[in-house]
């Protein structure tokens, strides 16, 4: 009888954890009460062209839906392929593909099944589909995050990024007006506006993250400051948590993050501290401190490199898709935790980005230890993020930011 | 009580077969049957939580090992370099020596050739460089190796948690030569093809296939027919037993291991100086854990091993290839893996033991 109920009972365990876990799933929820419409919402693809009958495209992706990196991308193809009609035999999509010898294989793998396009969208795929792009000449391999195609010349091989700071920047604006309502209702003093930002490690990628959001804030809210705690990894729920907390601590007031898990969010919500977010909306999961999030949309690109093949054009070497291009877009502002006014203010900016009235990196409103910035990045006052290579190099440590530790 | 005179016979019972009497005929019949089993039960599962067709399903999972020449060449690659590590650990675990550190003597032997391929690179002749890129592995493996094989001899310290603590001893050392290595802050270190092992016969990966062949046969002849490797099998049985004929345990263990790790430190040269020819912490991948499993599938044996590296392979390929087709849940493939080799270890089951089913129960009364 003890062993029927012993039975019974870790049945009914499996059970409520598989239950759990179904829960899990849906969390886009932009339409939920408290969410307004996205001040940048992301671009209906058209399609102008027509798709040769012999096309097709390979995907190459690090690990699947699993990942919020990943999926992204995932995403992000499957809105291409719908919007441009591709039937079934003209995509692969491979996912797990390791940053090794197998992200060749897999590449070569794709070329023999007639793929056209192959794109990868990891940062350690780089040399092996270079070494694939080499191989097969006839075929266009398209590297996303990578720095080496203005490096290596190979004809056939093209990087490409998003002017995600811009984004970034944008969302800066709604903490720094979040800040500003803290100050005025006498919360905090100007002085202690100080926000905390967990980065994943410390390359330009994420410097460049934090850095345009923090200007961002700094647009409005003039007195604000950043304390930055790196964690080592992309992913690590625990580490995320663990420096989300540590910087609540330290009496930030305010935290973002670019890191791909829950870590720092749920952290917040747990805090009451606000939170901005990234790749996708958080707010189904912390309801009362999300406000905004912002995302790099990667189905411009997969539509342009399929019109560029399919039409004999080009692909650029490296491909930069901005504010224009419908890259970067923006979640809904949640009204539980912004300032009034977020989503007007947001548009505002949007505005001035799309017409070149305000620059991110604008070097009169940053300084390095004290001084204004000059250099080759610099052209007429702005410093040029990601016009040489479509990657982000801007990696300055810029005045009002502190770096509590680096992590390479 | 009137029910005493009553006799209680369970309704089977286990008995367990004398090894003797099973014929080859009888243990291919249960095997067989275990991976039909196996197959029927997936297909059914498959059907229920993706509504495709099974045998569509197993298809795409026979295309993706055998469906073009890069694919089978890809599939003995893959397996010549899981041989490899499962050959290193097994004269370990022969010895019941719980060696589950073949993750860091890989990536430590990994380390040693690629920092020769770097730094000696340009300054030695290709014929030499191989030559100390060998040496250097094969040495960092065995080094890797000894030290726990060592601490158990003489302070008869837990090998399993030594071993392991290895691993992320290893794993960080090669984050921070990355970081050393590659000057730019991007962590990735670019391949050095030019300063790879030599490639024969226009495929890139016949040498790690040779070399792996002629090494499961060094390895099964050792084991089997020499007399180290039979003081190998007496101390996995019993240390006493070994003690009392005159095997000093001390030696067999400490040798052991260094062969252990020697073999190790040839699939780090294989994986990073024959295939890669770069690295990072994930290069192993997890091949010395999965090792394990080739071994004890195979029971230690050499010439089963390569069936059972090939059994994992093929699952591992092949479902990749299911959920490419079919855009399912890498998730599902683990499942349909997983019950596979469930199958395959139960029947193991029957071929030690055999149920006796209570016979007709008029009989007894």
């Amino acid at each position: 009888m003890k062993k029927l109920f012993a039975l019974l009972l870790a049945v009914v365990m499996v059970l409520s954890m598989v239950a759990c876990g179904a829960k899990k799933e849906e969390t886009n929820g932009d339409e939920a009460k408290g969410m307004t419409e996205s001040p940048l919402a992301s671009k209906e693809i058209t399609k102008d062209f027509e798709i040769k009958a012999d096309f097709k495209i390979g995907f190459i992706c690090l690990h699947d839906e699993k990942s919020t990196y990943d999926k992204n991308f995932l995403d992000a193809a499957d809105e291409a392929i719908k919007a441009l009609g591709l039937t079934k035999d003209q995509y692969i999509i491979k996912t797990n593909v390791p940053e090794g010898k197998e992200c060749y294989e897999a590449a070569a793998d794709l070329v023999d099944q007639g793929c056209n396009i192959v794109f990868a969208n990891s940062f350690g795929h780089e040399d092996f589909m270079l070494q694939a792009a080499k191989e097969f000449p006839e075929v266009q391999f398209c590297h996303a995050t990578g720095y080496k195609a203005h490096l290596e010349n190979v004809a056939n091989y093209h990087n490409a990024f998003a002017s995600i700071y811009e984004g970034r920047y944008l969302a800066g604006i709604a903490a720094g007006m979040k800040l500003n309502e803290m100050i005025e209702a006498k919360k905090i003093t100007a002085e202690e506006a100080k926000m905390g930002y967990v980065g994943a490690f410390t390359y330009a990628e994420v410097i460049s993250g934090y850095s345009s959001f923090y200007l961002g804030a700094k647009s409005v809210c003039p007195s604000v400051t950043m304390e930055v705690q790196f964690t080592g990894s992309w992913y690590d729920a625990v580490e995320e948590q663990n420096a989300a907390e540590a910087l609540i601590a330290r009496k930030c007031v305010l935290i973002s993050q670019h890191a791909d898990s829950m870590g720092a969010p749920g952290a917040c919500e747990a805090a009451g501290v606000p939170n901005v977010s990234y790749n996708g909306a958080t707010f189904e999961a912390c309801p009362e401190t999300f406000i905004v999030s912002s995302r790099i949309d990667w189905a411009p690109y997969f539509a342009y490199i399929i019109k560029c093949f399919n039409t004999g054009a080009t692909i650029d070497t490296d491909w930069c898709g901005g504010i224009n291009e419908g890259s970067v877009v923006l979640t809904g502002i949640n009204q539980n935790a912004a300032a009034k006014g977020t989503l007007e203010a947001i548009k505002t900016a949007v505005e001035d980005l799309k017409s070149g009235k305000v620059k991110v990196f604008d070097t009169k409103n940053f300084t390095v230890e004290g001084a204004a910035v000059t250099g080759d990045a610099v052209v007429d006052g702005i410093f040029e993020e990601s016009k040489t290579q479509s990657a982000p190099y801007f990696d300055l440590k810029i005045d009002g930011i502190t770096r509590l530790n680096e992590k390479f | 009580m009137a029910s005493s005179e009553k006799k209680h016979t369970p309704l089977l019972h286990i008995v367990k077969r004398d090894p003797g009497t099973l014929t080859w005929g009888y243990k291919l019949l249960v095997r067989g049957i275990a991976i039909l089993a196996a197959l029927v039960v997936c297909g059914v599962l498959i059907t229920l939580l993706t509504g495709e067709n099974p045998v569509v399903v197993y298809g795409s999972m026979i295309s993706g090992v055998f469906g073009t020449s890069r694919r089978v060449w890809n599939m003995l690659q893959g397996v010549a370099i899981l041989l490899c590590v499962s050959l290193a650990v097994t004269p370990a675990f022969k010895m019941k020596f719980w060696n589950i550190g073949a993750e860091g003597q890989v990536l430590i032997s990994g380390l040693a050739c690629v920092a020769a391929m770097m730094f000696l690179g340009d300054v030695l002749p290709l014929g030499l460089l191989i030559v100390v890129m060998v040496a250097a592995s094969v040495l960092a493996g065995m080094i890797w190796a000894v030290l726990p094989a060592i601490f158990k001899a003489y302070w008869n310290t837990n090998e399993t948690l030594f071993t392991l603590m290895m691993n992320y001893v290893a794993t960080q050392l090669v984050a921070y030569f990355l970081k050393v290595f590659v000057k730019n802050g991007s962590g990735v270190l670019t391949p050095m093809p030019e300063f790879g092992l030599p490639v024969i016969g226009g495929q890139a990966y016949l040498l790690n296939v040779l070399i792996v062949l002629v090494l499961t046969i060094l390895v099964y002849v050792y084991l089997k027919f020499s007399k180290q490797g039979y003081e190998i099998t007496i101390v996995g049985e019993s240390e006493n037993t070994a003690r009392y004929i005159g095997i000093n345990v001390k030696k067999v263990v400490i040798r052991t291991m260094l062969i252990s790790g020697a073999v190790c430190g040839l699939a780090g040269l294989l994986l990073v100086g024959g295939t890669n020819h770069t690295i990072s912490t994930t290069t192993v991948g997890g091949r010395g854990f999965t090792a394990i499993m080739v071994s004890w599938l195979g029971k230690f044996d050499p010439l089963y091993m390569v069936l059972t590296s090939f059994l994992i392979i093929f699952l591992e390929m092949g479902s990749q290839q299911v959920s490419t087709d079919f855009r399912i849940s890498s998730s599902i493939s683990s499942i349909v893996t997983g019950i596979i080799l469930l199958f395959i270890i139960g029947c193991e089951f029957f071929l030690q033991y055999r149920v006796v089913f209570r016979k007709n129960r008029k009989e007894n009364v």
